[in-house]
């Protein structure tokens, strides 16, 4: 009785946040609603006994991607009349999408037909005697391990075409290089002068200043053109 | 008469409901005077390190400042800033509290003395931490003005970066319990604790520890000296108080994570006669006290980072040494075959 209530709470409070996710009119109450469904749908799992899928959904998607999410969109500078404006423009054009995705969701689900060993597997849940993450791991590792390997190979290639395509070189930027800070020496950075009394310090080489550091060697190897000494 | 009371109490719908809140007064009220006390403690003991005395007037050594400045902070007035965001800035420190809060349903004092003794308990505090940052970032966006936006900015990506490598420190730690559950997490430590095997481990979960609850020397989030206050620079009276509150309560309970992690959680240190006189709970209040009052003394004896080497540290030196020590971990468990469930 209990789960039955706390199950339709969490649905409904889920449909309620997904609809408003695409209505609200400020972009970071959208994201903020769109965590509240994400919530909501980490609560249903925990209600359907897949906990360990609770937890990750709340890690990975409340937790890291929805952050970046709403980092993003509140530095956003939007123009809210600009927007609204834009939505009757395309109203039309929306709906015809809408529609046509509709047809095709439609057709897809009245053609559907389970088959049968796929059945039998829905009603298996999970083994008598073993956590829902044990038995999660052991489809997960055990036996799905290449395919599952295979997909953390496809997100590595990802991510490092991600990294690729932002990676250049600026001149302007600088680095810094902790090595060459830490083997810096007193002798090498500072000239210590005696200043005779009333003479100040033009005799003995101007100002003290600390010397600039040596140039960082990639610079030159990257440049090809120190033709200059 | 008293049959029926625990009757009732155990096995009606209603009473489970009672005997849940009565428990979570029982564990949550403690925490509140413990964060009210942290307060005080660190500025005694901050006051020790620097040569002062620390608050010494309101009570016998000061001992009743805390309820002073929280009968200051309530009887204040709540400003609230016309160009703000009126429900997020208000829901924010609410967030921060209730988050701060919520994770101590699972954290277990004693052998079965937690109010959610629940299979994925490492999973639920991680979970629970990770949505701290919430807390900061709605403030410092709602707040609508510059410095808090710029500090909300910085935690967003600081507590991002460290949570990284403290989820491959926890799957060190799962690796040698072989379970999610932090009852079995403290009892794999009968035999020796996992600061020992896993001490750069603990080592880096501390430092991460630090970074997660925005404490100096990574309280770039707040950073006084050039954000001025960071994401709670508009807050004020008991709305400021509750973001103060949930930032001394998250210090508790990351202690209380790295005890029950690393520091064998209410077992003492020998299985002997004279360490077992002493009741788990002393044993993990104890812990956590120490661990306490290093975050206060690396607060009083370490300069505040600056942001690239927040960063760099964070991911060019945590994350691949963490990645490191879990394959070297992984290997030694399968090679000498100490794998646990195996």
């Amino acid at each position: 009785m209990i789960v039955d209530f706390f199950f339709y709470l969490f649905a409904a409070v889920l449909l309620v946040t997904a609809t408003l996710v695409v209505s609200a009119r400020n972009p970071v109450h959208s994201v903020l609603f769109l965590i509240l469904a994400f919530f909501n749908a980490a609560a249903l799992f925990l209600i359907a006994g897949a906990e360990f899928l609770a937890m990750t959904l709340v890690i990975v998607y409340v937790g890291a991607v929805a952050v970046l999410f709403l980092f993003v969109v509140m530095m956003l500078d939007i123009d809210f009349e600009q927007l609204r404006g834009g939505l009757q423009r395309y109203t039309g054009i929306g709906a015809a999408v809408g529609a046509a995705l509709i047809v095709e969701l439609i057709a897809v689900f009245g053609g559907w037909t389970l088959a049968p060993n796929a059945e039998k597997l829905r009603l298996s849940p999970t083994p008598a005697n073993m956590n829902n993450t044990e038995a999660l791991g052991r489809v997960l590792y055990t036996d799905y391990i290449f395919l599952f390997q295979a997909a953390g190979l496809v997100l590595l290639v990802a991510m490092i075409g991600a990294i690729v395509l932002t990676l250049r070189e600026r001149k302007t930027s600088k680095h810094q290089s902790i090595r060459v800070q830490t083997q810096r020496t007193v002798a090498e950075t500072l000239e210590i002068v005696t200043v005779p009394l009333g003479v100040g310090t033009n005799e003995s080489g101007g100002f003290l200043r600390p010397k600039a550091p040596e140039p960082e060697p990639v610079h030159e190897d990257a440049g090809g053109h120190h033709g200059h000494h | 008469m008293i049959d029926t009371v625990i009757d009732f109490l155990l096995n009606d719908p209603i009473g489970i409901v009672i005997l849940t809140v009565i428990k979570a007064l029982a564990l949550l009220v403690p925490v509140l005077i413990g964060v009210a006390y942290l307060t005080y403690a660190e500025r005694k003991v901050m006051a020790a390190i620097q040569l002062r005395k620390g608050p010494n007037v309101v009570g016998p050594f000061g001992l009743l400042q805390p309820f002073a400045d929280a009968i200051k902070m309530i009887t204040k007035e709540t400003i609230i800033p016309s160009g703000a965001n009126r429900v997020l800035f208000v829901m924010a420190p609410m967030l921060t509290f209730v988050l701060a809060m919520l994770a101590w349903a699972v954290i277990p004092m004693n052998d079965g003395w937690a109010i959610a003794n629940i299979n994925v308990g490492i999973l639920y505090l991680f979970a629970i931490s990770s949505l701290g940052v919430y807390g900061i970032i709605i403030a410092g966006w709602a707040s609508n003005s510059k410095y808090a936006f710029l500090g909300a900015l910085r935690s967003a990506a600081q507590m991002v970066s460290y949570e990284v490598s403290m989820g491959f420190v926890l799957v060190t730690v799962l690796l040698c319990v072989g379970s999610l559950n932090l009852t079995d997490i403290v009892r794999a430590q009968s035999k020796i604790w996992f600061c020992i095997p896993l001490f750069p481990m603990f080592v880096i979960f501390f430092i991460s520890a630090l970074a997660e609850t925005n404490r100096a020397p990574f309280d770039l989030p707040e950073g006084e000296s050039e954000i001025v206050a960071g994401f709670f620079v508009e807050y004020s009276s008991m709305s400021f108080g509750l973001f103060f509150l949930g930032e001394y309560a998250n210090m508790i309970l990351m202690s209380a994570m790295t005890t029950i992690l690393f520091l064998g959680g209410w077992l003492p240190p020998l299985g002997m006669e004279p360490f077992t006189w002493i009741p788990g709970p002393i044993w993990m209040i104890g812990k956590i006290c120490f661990l306490l009052f290093t975050f206060i003394w690396v607060r009083a004896t370490f300069p505040r980072y600056r942001y690239d080497q927040l960063m760099r540290l964070g991911w060019k030196v945590f994350l691949p040494f963490s990645l490191i020590w879990l394959v070297l971990t992984a290997g030694a468990l399968v090679a000498f075959g100490w794998l646990p469930n195996a």
